[in-house]
């Protein structure tokens, strides 16, 4: 649905994009991650045919960004990082207004309107002026605008920002609800957002592409080894000797708690190996109470910055 | 055409929902009808003067001399309200950031162009005919000759559309509206005395000199006379002036 190649955008003299290339296919989630000025918003900005980029192609919806741009801008729906709204205008009138310089048919118009209101849940405001709304509707009427005109291709620049934590998991929710009928490409700085929304992540620093996985391959692509977590009651000298002993244990050490008897350890184990089962029946056979053992899984925020920190290097 | 037809009706609503409408509808209005009084009362005291030095008065086309002075005043009074009404029409978007929904559409740069300056000329349009209500006082008191006041309201809207291509133009080079209506403001009061100037300090043929100043050209329309150089000068003048604005907005895209 989505493919770029190559493609670099130059700022005053500085690279903002540089070598950027992936793909998207149909009814897929990207996110696209990066700390702020890493490149995201020119990024879309280029796919948008808002601007051309300097260098490389890029295709939508199997058209040139460049060379058919109102092709590509007649598959998409766009919603920048503030929402594109006229402040004077009520929520009905401008989601018309888009529908028509968007191209929709007289005829259908209203029922696209109709529909986007009722999914963005803007069905209380519609006659009320946009600009008095708060910030959260602002936010939903610029999200209905990009969906007006049924795009194949979504993109959105931060759609959660400023949102209170409601909004913000509706907005997820319905952004999930779009990826079956929509490609959707949605930046953030959020990590969180991704690995409950996407299916596939860039993650982009400095212009340049990092790395490119699903949230869980990126975690597991980032860190050495299994970590389990244990909290045993026992003589602590002893326990860690015994858990050290077994086959695949790489290194244990004693979290908290180890003036008592009862301590909390943490296991690193080799990577590719589930040892909980063994570590479980090596605490009882010794008679020491096993009060808690959980697998300690890398969060996206622990890749992310794994790997930001690690290109500065 | 649809695309185009969006934009005018969307940017003519935003003109009467914002106060700038009525504002610049009550200050035209205003100035010129209070123009309009004062060169009546002129002639009026011209010729009680006249009659009471017992001279037999020559006969005065009372209508055709207030019409003549009144668009000489609106040709000023224009060169201050239309900055008004093209400030926003980019600026604005560039500001809230509607540009990039506007970009972003089918809708092309020159169609969302073309669209914008529709609206502006439409409004401009009103506002010219609403001073009908100011000079209706010639028509119910006496039979003016129509002719040449029909002229002169060609001739100013020929003038305030090349005023209003020219704001069109500047209204994409900044996202600030007070530097767009100043910058417009002083472009075109630049281009009225600036050639005046020039004929009395230097050397230049007054007839070149004369055939740039943007007022200069309104005379004739004024006393009745249709020229066609003057036409032209004034469709030149909107023509380039879209065309800067049209060579702007692509140039945005690509300096982002």
């Amino acid at each position: 649905m989505i493919e770029v190649e190559h493609v670099s955008k130059f700022y005053n003299g500085r690279k903002a994009v540089d070598d950027v290339s992936f793909s998207v296919k149909k009814g897929e989630i990207l996110g696209f991650l990066g700390p702020n000025g890493a490149g995201k918003t020119t990024t879309m900005r280029i796919l948008t045919c808002y601007m051309p980029s300097s260098e490389g192609t890029a295709r939508v919806a199997g058209y040139d960004v460049f060379e058919q741009s109102i092709e590509v801008r007649k598959r998409i729906g766009y919603l920048p990082e503030n929402p594109p709204i006229y402040p004077e205008m009520t929520v009905q009138s401008y989601l018309s207004f888009v529908a028509k310089i968007k191209g929709t048919r007289s005829g259908q118009r209203k029922s696209q309107v109709d529909e986007a209101i009722e999914k963005c849940n803007l069905g209380d405001v519609r006659k009320r002026i946009i600009g008095r709304l708060s910030k959260g509707y602002k936010q939903r009427v610029g999200l209905a605008q990009a969906l007006l005109n049924n795009p194949e291709v979504l993109f959105l620049d931060e759609p959660t920002l400023g949102l209170d934590p409601r909004q913000i998991h509706e907005v997820r929710s319905l952004i999930k609800n779009l990826a079956s009928s929509h490609t959707v490409i949605l930046s953030t700085h959020i990590l969180p957002e991704v690995s409950m929304t996407c299916n596939r992540v860039v993650i982009i620093n400095e212009g340049k592409v990092v790395a490119m996985d699903t949230p869980e391959g990126l975690a597991h692509q980032v860190k050495g080894a299994e970590r389990v977590a244990l909290t045993v009651e026992g003589p602590t000298d002893a326990v860690l000797d015994k858990l050290q002993s077994i086959d695949g244990v790489l290194g244990v050490q004693v979290t908290e708690g180890n003036s008592d008897p009862q301590a909390t350890y943490t296991v690193e184990c080799k990577l590719d190996s589930d040892l909980r089962r063994t570590l479980a029946a090596a605490v009882v056979s010794q008679g020491w109470g096993l009060l808690e053992l959980r697998g300690i899984s890398m969060s996206l925020e622990d890749v992310f910055i794994n790997i930001i920190t690690k290109e500065q290097e | 055409m649809q695309n185009i037809l969006a934009i005018w009706q969307r940017e003519l609503k935003s003109y009467f929902v914002s106060p700038i409408a009525y504002v610049v509808m009550t200050i035209f209005l205003l100035i010129s009808g209070f123009f309009f009084f004062g060169n009546v009362s002129e002639i009026v005291q011209f010729t009680m003067t006249q009659a009471q030095m017992g001279q037999a008065s020559q006969p005065i086309d009372v209508p055709g001399y207030v019409m003549q002075r009144l668009f000489g005043t609106i040709g000023v009074i224009l060169l201050f309200m239309i900055p008004m009404l093209t400030m926003g029409l980019f600026s604005e978007e560039k500001k809230r950031g509607t540009i990039e929904l506007l970009l972003t559409t089918p809708v092309g740069n020159f169609q969302a162009m073309i669209g914008k300056y529709l609206a502006s000329l439409t409004f401009l349009l009103i506002l010219i005919v609403s001073s009908w209500c100011t000079i209706s006082p010639l028509f119910i008191y006496g039979q003016p000759d129509w002719k040449p006041i029909l002229s002169g309201y060609l001739g100013m809207l020929l003038y305030g559309a090349a005023l209003l291509a020219l704001g069109l133009f500047i209204s994409t080079l900044t996202e600030n509206q007070i530097v767009a209506v100043i910058l417009t403001f002083g472009v075109g009061l630049a281009l009225w005395l600036v050639p005046a100037y020039l004929t009395s300090s230097t050397g230049i043929s007054k007839s070149v000199v004369d055939y740039l100043s943007i007022i200069n050209h309104l005379d004739d329309f004024i006393k009745g006379v249709i020229d066609t150089s003057h036409v032209v000068y004034y469709l030149t003048f909107t023509f380039v002036g879209l065309f800067l604005a049209y060579r702007s907005l692509e140039s945005m895209r690509w300096k982002g």
